[in-house]
């Protein structure tokens, strides 16, 4: 039998920590997703700049190269101000940029530049009819947005937006490297004191893949959902 | 060159980090990531037109297990991989007295296998949807003009799928540049191994980071630029006439 | 229904993430020091490392729980990559560094030493079957040697024999003591009492120390292990120097030497 050596629980406790950080750096990277790709529609010169560096340079530097920056440098900048705040203000805060904030941080900024991507082309493909005929029948933009544009542009988005994820899951891993005590972690930790690599590195990645294909369960439906009306025709 | 090397070190007296000394390591780190990318890319593109043939096939015990691989290796993390060949073949019993241990002593080649399985499998399923998506009339009109399958496969399915798939493998390329980072996890002095080493030395995080980001961004261009012309060239006929 | 979920959805993801951002942020710590929080890089066997149930232990954790009690302050302990410790102590993750980390001028201009607590020389530990006699340019040739990155190890080997051997740096020791087990590395070079105890006595497989123990230059092995805090935390430091003299004098210091150390 698998014999985990007292090490399930904390391998359990990681795997909370991995679908945490995941969950939050998707929240990250739609919200950051939907801004960039508003950014690059829009008319402001400026904005479609700003959001064209962003994803260049993201998407061009490893994450890996980026998590340190914001981990190990990114202490440093917000020491800059903190440290200003007290001799000059004595006011004595202090923002703490631990391994968690800045692999969500910096998942989030690499997916961010992903999803704009994503919902650009999604947005692109709603039928400007039907955005028309709701403002035709009076409905305000923001319930345009929201009853309308939002609802269609997830049915192009979904398919993008759920290999995103897939990869951004993965990405979670990297964390283990600047210290976080994710599942990745404590299976390397595990592994080096038990002298059993095999055992723990195997358990976790079943439970990635347990995790993937749960997902892609999960997406299937979302897919149907918004398919609905589109499925006879098609 | 004298000239050269002296006028840079000219330059370079002028700051305490970058030294004529950590400068040579961010260059051995690039040669030795350009190496690590270059060789797993390569085998990896070799071994994956094979698979993605079989993954196409009729056959269930070909198509299966090869089906298996890529949805293990495309949904793990590459650092679980790494770990497991890493640390994982030290335990095969008495490896250290086979000739293999040569090899495998040296991060750089478990490192390699690693890179090479995973970028493998991504490339077979890039393939394999791109032969998937070979439009019927190809095949048809080979068969009419009485090609055999193994002959419609060489002269017609795998060259037009090769340039369908030419933009997601340009994709797969920059990836595993990116990907490539975490070998310095396993102790290698790659790109981020030389910038890990300064920012440990130095306590620079904005001097070593920032650097290599550059030159990464700078490497990520240049592939980019690569497979625009290479689309430009090889697709050039599926571009609308204008 | 089915058409409000995803503005429902939405906002939850919203919210969540202003929640991340919001525990990103706390503020407002103790001026008097009534507690402190030390940070610390595990494992460094025996100097600061975890038991098999995740609490931590060693010489640094025992005399530094000494030293506050004697000072009567609360003391809690961060764990830390090295890599990160002086940066961490800046940014006040913490207000202390008790790591085995050695006083030198380098990190003298980061963070304010306590007088050194403990004196450890560096070594080389290799493999019993090793045919090495001493550690000379000539004699590493081509060698792989094992360090932790960013130690004073790491800066000795690097500026001595980085340009005639491979050096091969780690983020912790034990990843190093694996590589060191697997074959991988020829030679390493650590803190005596740390390869003491993770190489020559709990190991079934046999290793020795090659060559004497190693002190000098100082501009690399530096006065010894202190306690580290930010530059304007004089008065703290004060407390633990009067503090380590206290314990030095009533046994307590002798007392846990003996506990990880024994006779020597």
């Amino acid at each position: 039998m698998l014999d985990l050596h007292g090490y399930g629980p904390r391998l359990l406790e990681g795997a909370g920590v991995t679908i945490t950080l995941a969950l939050l750096a998707l929240a990250l990277a739609i919200v950051l997703g939907l801004i960039t790709a508003s950014a690059k529609m829009s008319r402001s010169w400026l904005a479609h700049r700003i959001a064209t560096f962003y994803t260049t340079v993201i998407r061009g530097v490893p994450d890996l190269v980026l998590m340190m920056l914001l981990f190990f440098g990114g202490q440093i900048g917000v020491n800059v101000i903190t440290d200003f705040l007290y001799y000059e203000f004595d006011i004595d805060i202090f923002i703490n940029i631990n391994a968690f904030v800045a692999g969500v941080v910096t998942i989030g900024l690499i997916f961010g530049a992903y999803m704009g991507e994503t919902f650009r082309g999604a947005f692109m493909a709603v039928d400007q009819g039907q955005v028309e005929a709701g403002k035709a029948y009076g409905m305000s933009d923001a319930l345009v947005f929201r009853r309308i544009r939002f609802p269609l542009m997830m049915r192009h988005a979904l398919p993008g937006l759920s290999n995103n994820w897939m990869v951004l899951l993965k990405t979670t891993a990297l964390v283990s490297v600047i210290g976080l005590s994710d599942m990745v972690r404590v299976a390397a930790e595990a592994s080096k004191a038990t002298r059993e690599p095999f055992v723990f590195m195997m358990t976790v990645a079943v439970i990635y893949l347990l995790i993937a294909s749960v997902s892609e369960w999960i997406f299937a439906r979302l897919q149907k959902r918004y398919n609905i009306g589109y499925g006879e025709a098609d | 060159m004298e000239a050269l090397i002296n006028r840079l070190e000219a330059l370079l007296a002028e700051n305490s980090i970058f030294t004529l000394q950590t400068l040579s390591y961010y260059g051995e780190g690039l040669s030795t990531t350009v190496q690590l990318v270059f060789i797993s890319l390569l085998i990896g593109l070799v071994a994956a037109v094979p698979l993605a043939i079989g993954r196409g096939s009729k056959r269930r015990f070909i198509k299966w297990p090869i089906f298996a691989y890529t949805y293990v290796f495309r949904g793990t993390p590459l650092l679980i991989q790494l770990y497991l060949i890493y640390y994982g073949v030290v335990f095969v019993d008495g490896i250290q007295e086979t000739w293999l241990w040569v090899l495998l002593k040296e991060p750089f080649v478990p490192a390699l296998v690693a890179f090479t399985l995973n970028t493998a499998a991504y490339t077979t399923e890039i393939f394999h949807g791109a032969i998937k998506a070979t439009p019927k009339g190809e095949i048809e009109a080979a068969r009419a003009y009485g090609m055999s399958p193994a002959l419609t496969l060489r002269r017609i399915v795998l060259p037009s799928a090769f340039r369908r798939a030419l933009p997601a493998y340009g994709n797969e390329v920059i990836f595993m540049l990116h990907a490539s980072a975490i070998a310095s996890v396993v102790t290698i002095m790659d790109l981020t191994g030389a910038a890990r080493f300064v920012y440990a030395r130095f306590y620079a995080p904005f001097d070593a980071f920032l650097f290599v980001a550059a030159i990464y961004l700078c490497l990520t261009f240049a592939i980019l630029y690569l497979f625009r012309y290479l689309e430009k060239k090889l697709l050039a006929h599926l571009q609308p006439m204008t | 229904m089915t058409r409000l979920m995803p503005s429902n959805t939405m906002k939850k993801v919203l919210s969540l993430s202003i929640l991340s951002l919001a525990v990103a942020a706390t503020s407002a710590q103790a001026r008097d020091y009534d507690e402190i929080r030390i940070g610390v890089d595990v494992p460094y066997e025996p100097m600061e490392y975890r038991t098999p149930d995740g609490e931590l232990t060693g010489f640094d954790i025992d005399l530094g729980n000494a030293l506050c009690a004697e000072i009567g302050i609360q003391c809690e302990w961060v764990v830390q990559g090295w890599d990160g410790i002086i940066p961490g102590l800046m940014a006040r993750k913490y207000d202390a560094i008790m790591s085995s980390m050695t006083i030198n001028d380098e990190r003298r201009e980061q963070v304010l030493f306590s007088e050194p607590y403990f004196t450890p020389p560096s070594a080389w530990f290799a493999p019993a079957t090793s045919e090495l006699e001493e550690t000379t340019e000539a004699s590493l040739e081509d060698l792989t040697i094992g360090v932790q990155r960013g130690t004073l190890q790491d800066n000795y080997v690097t500026d001595m024999y980085g340009d005639v051997a491979d050096v091969n740096r780690y983020a912790t020791a034990d990843d190093m003591v694996l590589d060191m087990e697997a074959e991988r590395l020829d030679i390493l070079f650590l803190d005596y009492p740390v390869g003491k105890a993770t190489l020559l006595d709990s190991n079934n497989r046999n290793y020795k120390v090659i060559g004497d123990m190693i002190t000098e230059p100082k501009a690399y092995f530096g006065d010894g292990f202190g306690i580290a805090f930010r530059q304007r935390d004089e008065a703290l430091a004060e407390k633990f120097n009067d503090a380590l003299e206290s314990l030095e004098e009533d046994g307590t210091y002798d007392e846990i030497h003996q506990r990880y150390f024994g006779e020597e």
